[in-house]
């Protein structure tokens, strides 16, 4: 006899060898893995962790063993060395994903037994999620959430039967119906698991390099930015649209030049006089991507600073937390209100600060200009305008490299660039001649989705402008780049980059248009449902019921209560039985509970005729019931092929009188 | 195991003679119900818990959704799968037994019928004498389990109890029912190595008679009542009176008439090893023979039911 095992689990030393399937399966899932990491991933790392998966495979399924630790430990070495040599380090966000992806591949090299399968798909899943810390826009969820199809096909193929089935087929669709079925509770859990208000533990992105708007701008910065189609901004508007050409969104202003870079640095400038109270033009809801960063691009002007951001001196909007996941805004914006009518005296110099000994010929052409217009502000900027027009310059995202001197090279050299070139040397120019100037960076332009009524701002969109002080007018918005090409204002980056040759691209058709249209709009949809559910929005989730507020207390009676009864639900079908037989057999069983009661019992194969008989002569009180039941039921039974209905009636009926009482003896 | 945790056990099995396995003996048929599934989650599903708690903190820290809701799926799945393990065995009737015989030092072999009505049971294992065996059973039909038992003593061979048990789904949980069917199979004793034969039985009367058989040891002439095919045909034709062919078998085996107390100065186990080998040597030479036993007598036969019928009650010998 066996001895009671404490332990319910098998030890290792009696695991049978992993059979074939579930290590295919786990090298599925280890594919996926891969997968979803590759995009951020060096490819040549997803490479050559394919062909290592691929490798081991093909290896086992030649009768191979696990590799060697002679073999494995140099690989585990070289992954190691090959992270850190790639990023510089093992901890943070790509770094712990490559090697964590690494490590998952290795372990199939190991992988013998049924344990290390398990736990190969336990930390794949781990790795799946940690997948959507780059990503976690609707396709990358999905395809991260069909991960988990495989893995758990292998759980379930490593589950052995007697005899074994034979098709992938019969491993994945019972895992996918598997997620099906847990989606119900998935999502109830999901909308109620009490969200934390601040992390417990720093960002995950702290520090790390996001193409967009930074705080700091030098002539060739955005080049990548320019080409770069995913979402930043959508911006939906109450009531009226700005048209293309006021569609300007602005981030940061710059007023140091150090001769490379313009930056906005975080001393405080007064706010200037306060504002008259206008009412705002426009009154827009925007969803911003995570940036990392806390500044809120704002149409301009804005009138007041959103929930939980600051307004600053300069008409820019800084949140008071970085954005790190999708968030939303409210915001409203004005169009014609001047801003600084009298320009504070220390913010005017440095709007005039400038670095010695950089562009001596700009310098030159400024001073030139301003005694030719006898420094009228607004002359000597149509006057630069009029240069950029006219002198020569082109457009494109791929300009010549600039020599030492930006300024001077770029005005009197190359002549090529895209918005931050224009920006930078008509700043530098308007400073040189006297008049306060500043750069501006932000997003112009954007996509309106007609389907979904929203703006789409793409990370192309981002844009540079100056701004300068004018007497009277305080600071004006002047855009040098529209002046080079005024498609860029009214079309976009990429398009005004194209603009030069006539070819009519593919993926212009009207109808993938629409297409993109709706995708979006389904993107909009999921970032502001599911990626903006954050626990400002959790606590206002049940005000149309009536509960202003739901503290965390309440969140976790709902989700204790909910999920409680989620559970009894499939208990319910888990328990539930489909009735073996017919009616008669129902109301049979019926009086079979009645008699035991009563203290008979039907024995294992005793026929009803021999059984209703012992219990007439048991219950001899009831002797006349019994036998009328016991002839309604042989009748019913055995005199037809179907049970007639009236008999069944009759018995049902039979059956419902029936009191026995027990024999006291 | 020390002595606490046998104490700890055995009180257990005293209070919750449910849960544990020192369920009382039950007949077969056996329909495993709710009340007799307990679940436990395996070592894997505790670590799995584990990760999954990891994955939800992280999600929640980095107030990452998409992260979170693949968490919530992978835990209502694994919750889910827990159903899945109990409705394996919920409704499995364990039905009949059928065994070999064996001799003790032999290995009997046994089988026991599973079946399900409704649904496929997957990945069902058993756990019989410290051995595990896998068995699924198709919807509405059965599968057999087929397990061989150590033969130790004579005489009825209660069942071992069998733990019924299943991880499926995905190995997280694991579902488990303890079962003691009332069953037992019969162990025959085991037979001496060598030893004397019996003893040549005295006075038998039927010596020299010639019998029926095969052989034809004469011819004769015709008398009436003689069967006809005994009649031979072909020279009966060259002759003027019909001859019968007289068959005659070899000089028959002895009937061997075996006595319990005819075996003296042994003990009782011994005695029943030897008659065990008799009966086992006259079937194998093909004589017939009678048994007593103090308590009971096999008058002279053949064949396997009687064979059967004297090793049973060799066997059951108090």
């Amino acid at each position: 006899m066996t001895g009671f095992r404490l332990s319910l689990t098998p030890r290792l030393d009696t695991e049978p060898r992993l059979a074939e399937r579930p290590f295919n399966l786990l090298c599925l899932s280890m594919a996926f893995v891969l997968v979803t990491h590759a995009l951020h991933l060096p490819w040549w790392f997803t490479a050559g962790m394919a062909a290592m998966l691929a490798w081991r495979w093909w290896h086992r399924r030649q009768g191979g063993h696990p590799v060697s630790m002679w073999i494995k430990l140099p690989i585990v070495g070289l992954l190691l060395a090959v992270v850190i040599a790639t990023y510089g380090t093992l901890f943070g966000r790509e770094p712990g994903s490559a090697f964590a992806v690494g490590l998952l591949v290795l372990k199939t090299l190991e992988t013998e037994h049924r344990r290390d399968a398990r736990v190969g798909i336990a930390f794949g899943g781990f790795a799946l999620m940690s997948a959507l810390l780059f990503d976690q826009s609707l396709l990358a969820t999905v395809v991260v959430a069909l991960g988990l199809v495989p893995a758990l096909g292998t759980l379930r193929a490593i589950e052995e039967i007697n005899p074994p089935r034979d098709a992938w087929r019969a491993e994945l669709a019972p895992a996918l119906i598997m997620l099906a079925a847990s989606l119900p509770l998935a999502a109830f859990a999901f909308v109620f698991i009490p969200r934390l208000e601040s992390p417990l533990w720093g960002a995950p992105n702290a520090g790390r390099a996001v193409t967009g708007l930074s705080s700091s701008m030098s002539p060739g910065d955005m080049g990548e930015l320019l080409v770069d189609d995913t979402p930043a901004l959508r911006v939906s508007f109450d009531g009226a649209v700005p048209i293309a050409e006021a569609r300007y969104f602005r981030a940061y202003t710059m007023l140091y030049f150090d001769g490379h870079e313009w930056s906005s640095r975080t001393d405080r400038f007064p706010a200037g006089e306060t504002q008259p109270a206008v009412s705002p033009r426009f009154t827009y809801h925007v969803s911003i991507e995570p940036t990392q960063q806390r500044i809120l691009p704002m149409l301009d002007m804005p009138t007041a600073a959103p929930a939980d951001a600051t307004l600053r001196y300069d008409r820019t909007v800084v949140a008071n937390q970085r954005v790190q996941a999708t968030t939303t805004y409210d915001a409203a914006a004005t169009m014609d209100a001047p801003l600084d009518v009298t320009l504070d005296p220390s913010l005017r110099r440095a709007a005039l600060q400038l670095p010695a000994a950089v562009g001596p010929r700009a310098r030159e052409l400024a001073e030139g200009w301003a005694g030719q217009f006898n420094h009228d502000s607004l002359a000597i900027a149509r006057a630069a305008l009029g240069m950029f027009r006219d002198g020569g310059f082109r457009y494109t995202l791929a300009p010549a490299p600039l020599g030492s001197d930006r300024i001077d090279d770029f005005l009197f050299n190359t002549r090529e660039g895209f918005c931050e070139y224009y920006a930078s040397s008509f700043t530098f120019l308007m400073r040189a001649a006297g008049i306060p100037a500043r750069v501006v960076t932000g997003y112009q332009g954007g996509y309106w989705n007609r389907l979904g009524s929203y703006l789409l701002v793409r990370r192309s969109d981002a844009h540079a402008w100056a701004e300068v002080w004018i007497a009277g007018r305080g600071w004006v918005r002047f855009d040098p780049t529209g002046a080079v090409r005024p498609e860029r204002v009214s079309l976009g980056a990429a398009s005004a980059a194209l603009a030069g040759n006539d070819g009519v691209s593919f993926l212009d058709g009207q109808w993938l248009r629409s297409v993109r249209d709706r995708w979006d709009v389904v993107n909009q949809w999921w970032n502001r449902g599911v990626n903006g559910f954050d626990a400002l929005r959790q606590r206002g989730m049940l005000q149309p019921f009536g509960i202003r507020r739901t503290d965390v207390g309440d969140l976790a009676l709902i989700l204790a209560v909910g999920c409680s009864l989620l559970v009894a639900t499939a208990l319910g079908w888990a328990l539930f039985q489909r009735r073996q037989g017919d009616a008669l057999d129902a109301w049979m069983h019926r009086l079979q509970r009645k008699l035991a009661r009563a203290g008979v019992a039907r024995r294992t194969g005793e026929g009803p005729r021999h059984f209703m008989a012992r219990a007439a002569r048991s219950l001899p009180a009831h002797r006349n019931a019994l036998e009328r039941l016991s002839e309604l039921y042989l009748r019913s039974r055995y005199a037809h092929d179907e049970p007639p209905p009236e008999l069944v009636k009759q018995f049902r009926q039979a059956v419902r009188e029936f009191r026995a009482r027990g024999v006291v003896k | 195991m020390d002595g606490a945790a046998q104490r700890v056990l055995a009180w257990a099995e005293r209070r919750l003679p449910a849960l544990t396995r020192l369920r009382p003996q039950e007949a077969l048929p056996i329909v495993l119900h709710r009340r007799r599934i307990y679940i436990v989650p395996t070592g894997f599903g505790l670590g799995f818990a584990t990760l999954l708690g990891v994955m939800l903190v992280g999600a929640l820290n980095y107030a990452n959704n998409a992260a979170l809701m693949l968490t919530c799926l992978l835990g209502a799945a694994t919750a889910g799968s827990m159903l899945v393990a109990f409705r394996v065995l919920n409704g499995l009737t364990i039905g009949t037994l059928r065994a070999d015989t064996a001799r003790v030092g032999e290995r009997i072999r046994v089988s026991l019928d599973l079946s399900a009505h409704e649904r496929e049971r997957s990945a069902v294992r058993m756990d019989i004498a410290g051995t595990e065996y896998a068995v699924s059973v198709p919807a509405g039909g059965s599968a057999t389990v087929e397990f061989a038992l150590d033969a130790e003593r004579r005489g009825w061979l209660p069942l071992p109890r069998i733990r019924i048990h299943t991880r499926w789904p995905l190995g997280l949980f694991r579902a488990w029912s303890w079962i003691h069917p009332d069953s037992t199979v019969l162990v025959y004793p085991m037979p001496e190595a060598m030893g004397p034969s019996p003893f040549e039985p005295q006075g038998d009367a039927d010596r020299g008679r010639p019998r029926v058989g095969d052989e034809v040891a004469s011819l004769r002439d015709y008398r009436p009542g003689d069967p006809r095919r005994q009649i031979a045909w072909k020279l009966s034709a060259r002759h003027h009176d019909l001859l019968v062919k007289d068959l005659e078998q070899p000089a028959p085996q002895e009937d061997w008439r075996l006595d319990w107390d005819s075996v003296r100065g042994l003990d009782d186990e011994a005695r029943i090893a030897r008659l065990a080998r008799w009966v086992d040597e006259a079937r194998n030479g093909g004589r017939r023979w009678s048994l007593r036993l103090p308590d009971g007598y096999f008058d002279i036969a053949q064949g396997d039911e009687h064979y059967h019928r004297c090793l049973t009650a060799l066997a059951l010998r108090p």
